[in-house]
C-alpha cells in the first residue's frame, strides 16, 4: 500500500524533498539548531505560569490558612459551610451521574459497531463541549424555577451532566478492552446476560470506570459557573439538598472579587485548599490508572 | 427455552466430584448456582434481564434526549426576547436592560475576540510542546516533566486561573496600559487582552495534547525516509511531520477554540464586564458567558430571556465548533 504522504507540488515528492533539504546544508543545520532551541524555549516558558500559579497560591494560601476556617461557617469567618456544600453536591452529582454513565458506556462497548451507538457517541461528544454556564441555565430552568427555590440539588444536577461524558468515555474505553472470551465463558455457563454484564464485564473494567469517576469528580470540584444560579450560595452550614448551599469555587469567586481585604485572604486560603484537593485527586487517579492497568 | 429444561444433566454436572477445579475456582460455584434452572430462577433470569436492559435503555435514552431537551427549553425560555426584539440580539450594538435594549453584538465580538486572541497566543506554545513531546523528547525525564506539568495545568480549576489572573496578570497589563495612556487607554488592567492571556494558558494543555497525539501517529518510516535523504530534524518536521499532521493539529485548534468560547469564570473575572464593543484589545469588554454569569441572577423576566437567548447562541456556536473539529478528525482517520 502507498503510505499516506503529503505530496509537494512537484510530481516526484522524493526528489523534490531531497533537493530542498540537501540544498545549502550548513544553513539548514543552523536553522535546525535554532528551531530546536525555540521548541525547547517555548516548552520551558510554558512551565512558568504553572510554577507561578502553584507558588503564588501556595504562598498566599498557606499564609492565610488557619484552623478557624475549618470549624466555622461564613457567618463566623470560616468556610466550613462551603467545604461541606462542595462535598455534598459532588457526592449527589456522582450518585446521579455514575449509574447512568456506566450503563451508557456499557451499551456503547457492547454495541460498538451499531449505528445507534455512533449517534450516542456523537451526542456524548457534544455534551462534553457544552459550556458549563449553559448547564447552569438549564438546571436553573428545570429545577430552580419549578420549585421556586435555589437548591443544592439543582447544582448537583448541573454538575452531574458535566460528569457524564467523562465517565461514559472512560467506561466505554475500558469495557471495550474486556475480551469477548470472558463474556462467552459467562454465557457458556448459562449465566443470564445481566449477570454477565454486572459480575463479569463491569468488574473486569472497573479500573477504567473508577478512573473516569475520579477524573470527573476532579473536574466538577472546581466548577463555579453551573452553581451560580442553582446552588446560589448561603452563609450558613446546611446539609439540606433542597436548600441553597455554598461551595468552594463560588465562595472564591465571591471573596476574590470583593473589596474587603480579609475576604480576599480567605479566598486565597480557599483557593489553596481547592487546588490541593483537585491536584491530589488527579495524582491519585494517575497512580491508580498505572497500578490497576490490566492488559488482556 | 429448550436448553434450560435439561435440569438433570446440569445437576449431574454439578455433583461430579472428580473435577479438580472444584477447590481452586470457588467462583465457579456462583456460575453453577446460576444454572439452577428451577422455575423461579428462570423467572429471575427473565426479570433480571429485562430490568437490566430497561436500565441501560433508560440511560442511553436520557443521554440522547438531554441535548434536545436543553435546546428546547432554552428556546422556549428565550422566546419572549426573540418575539420582543427579533434579530437585534445578534446585531444590536446597545445592551441596556434597564431601557429594554438587548443588543448582543458587543458580547459576540468580545467572545470571538478573546477566543481568537487566546488561540493566537497559545499557538506557538502548544505547537512547541506537541513537537517536544511527539518528536524531540518522546521518553525520558524532560518528557515526563513537560507532560506532567501539562496535566497539572489542565487540572487547575478555571476559578483559580481567574483569581490568579486578577491578582497577577491584571497589574501587569495595568502597567502596560499606563505606558499607553496618551492613546486614550484607561489603565483598568481588566481588558480583552488580559482575558486572552488567561484563556491562552488554559487552552494550551488541551490543544497541545491533541496535537501531540497526532504527531505521534506520523509513521516512523516516513520520518526515517526524510532523515535518510540527509534532512535535518527541522527539515523532517517541516516537510514530513507537519504536512502529515496538519489537519489533526488544525482540528485540535478548532476544538480548543470551541472550548475557549464557552469559558466563563476566568474570563468573567478579568475581562471587565463592560457592555460595549471593545475599541481595541486593551479596552475592557464582555463575553457571552461572562455577561450571563454576572447578570442572570438579578435579571427581570425579559432580561433573563434575552440572556438565555445569548446562551442559546453560545450553545449553538460551540456545538458547531465541536462538530467541525470532530468531523475533521474523523475524516482524517478514515483514510
Amino acid at each position: 500500500m502507498e503510505p499516506m504522504y503529503t505530496q509537494t507540488k512537484e510530481d516526484n515528492p522524493v526528489s523534490a524533498i531531497r533537493e530542498r533539504i540537501l540544498r545549502n546544508t550548513a544553513k539548514n543545520r543552523i536553522v535546525d539548531k535554532i528551531f530546536s532551541f525555540l521548541v525547547a524555549l517555548f516548552s520551558i516558558v510554558m512551565l512558568i505560569p504553572l510554577v507561578a500559579i502553584l507558588v503564588f497560591i501556595a504562598y498566599k494560601g498557606l499564609s492565610h490558612i488557619h484552623i478557624g476556617l475549618f470549624i466555622h461557617d461564613e457567618r463566623n469567618g470560616g468556610i466550613l459551610n462551603a467545604i461541606i456544600g462542595s462535598l455534598m453536591m459532588v457526592l449527589m452529582a456522582s450518585v446521579i451521574a455514575v449509574p447512568i454513565s456506566v450503563l451508557t458506556g456499557l451499551y456503547l462497548s457492547e454495541n460498538k459497531n451499531s449505528r445507534a451507538a455512533d449517534v450516542v457517541r456523537n451526542i456524548v461528544d457534544v455534551l462534553q463541549g457544552i459550556p458549563s454556564i449553559i448547564l447552569g441555565i438549564v438546571a436553573y430552568l428545570w429545577l430552580v424555577v419549578p420549585f421556586k427555590s435555589f437548591s443544592a440539588f439543582s447544582g448537583s444536577f448541573a454538575l452531574s451532566i458535566m460528569m457524564m461524558p467523562i465517565i461514559i468515555k472512560n467506561t466505554e474505553e475500558s469495557l471495550i478492552r474486556v475480551p469477548d472470551s470472558l463474556r462467552e465463558a459467562g454465557y457458556a455457563l448459562g449465566i443470564p446476560r445481566y449477570l454477565v454484564m454486572l459480575q463479569v464485564v463491569i468488574p473486569a473494567g472497573i479500573s477504567g470506570i473508577t478512573t473516569g469517576v475520579l477524573l470527573s469528580v476532579s473536574r466538577i470540584l472546581g466548577e463555579t459557573a453551573p452553581l451560580l444560579f442553582t446552588a446560589f450560595g448561603s452563609r450558613d452550614l446546611s446539609f439540606n439538598l433542597a436548600k441553597p448551599a455554598e461551595a468552594l469555587p463560588p465562595l472564591i469567586y465571591k471573596y476574590a472579587t470583593s473589596p474587603v481585604n480579609e475576604w480576599i485572604d480567605t479566598a486565597w486560603a480557599a483557593s489553596f485548599l481547592l487546588v490541593l484537593a483537585v491536584l491530589a485527586l488527579n495524582i491519585i487517579t494517575g497512580i491508580l490508572t498505572k497500578k490497576w492497568k490490566i492488559n488482556y | 427455552m429448550n436448553n434450560y429444561s435439561n435440569k438433570e444433566k446440569v445437576k449431574g454436572g454439578r455433583a461430579k466430584p472428580g473435577f479438580s477445579a472444584q477447590k481452586k475456582e470457588v467462583g465457579n460455584r456462583e456460575a453453577y448456582q446460576a444454572l439452577d434452572f428451577s422455575a423461579d430462577k428462570k423467572n429471575l433470569r427473565k426479570v433480571g434481564n429485562s430490568i437490566f436492559s430497561g436500565a441501560v435503555g433508560f440511560s442511553v435514552l436520557f443521554i440522547s434526549v438531554l441535548i434536545l431537551l436543553m435546546l428546547f427549553s432554552l428556546f422556549m425560555t428565550s422566546f419572549p426576547a426573540i418575539k420582543a426584539s427579533g434579530f437585534s440580539i445578534l446585531t444590536g450594538m446597545e445592551w441596556h436592560p434597564e431601557s429594554g435594549k438587548f443588543g448582543g453584538w458587543p458580547f459576540i465580538v468580545g467572545t470571538l475576540m478573546t477566543s481568537a486572541l487566546a488561540l493566537l497566543i497559545s499557538l506557538p506554545f502548544s505547537l512547541a510542546i506537541s513537537l517536544a513531546l511527539g518528536e524531540y523528547y518522546k521518553t525520558g525525564i524532560i518528557s515526563t516533566i513537560i507532560s506532567s506539568s501539562i496535566q497539572l495545568l489542565a487540572g487547575i480549576p478555571s476559578i483559580i486561573y481567574g483569581t490568579w489572573g486578577l491578582f497577577v496578570i491584571v497589574p501587569i497589563v495595568q502597567k502596560i496600559q499606563m505606558g499607553m495612556a496618551d492613546k486614550g487607554i484607561i489603565p483598568f488592567g481588566l481588558s480583552i487582552i488580559t482575558a486572552s492571556v488567561v484563556l491562552a494558558i488554559m487552552i494550551i494543555p488541551y490543544s497541545a495534547s491533541l496535537a501531540r497525539d497526532v504527531i505521534l501517529q506520523v509513521p516512523q518510516d516516513l520520518k526515517e525516509a526524510g532523515y535518510s535523504l540527509g534532512g535535518t530534524r527541522f527539515a523532517v518536521i517541516r516537510r514530513v511531520i507537519l504536512p502529515y499532521s496538519m489537519t489533526g493539529i488544525f482540528a485540535g485548534e478548532v476544538l480548543a477554540f470551541g472550548r475557549a468560547l464557552g469559558e466563563t469564570m476566568a474570563v468573567a473575572m478579568v475581562v471587565g464586564n463592560l457592555r460595549k464593543v471593545p475599541a481595541n484589545i486593551f479596552s475592557p469588554g464582555a463575553t457571552i458567558a461572562s455577561v450571563i454569569a454576572s447578570e442572570y441572577n438579578e435579571a427581570s423576566p425579559l432580561h433573563a430571556a434575552a440572556l438565555t437567548e445569548l446562551g442559546l447562541i453560545l450553545f449553538l456556536i460551540t456545538i458547531i465548533f465541536s462538530f467541525a473539529g470532530r468531523y475533521i478528525i474523523n475524516k482524517r482517520s478514515i483514510k
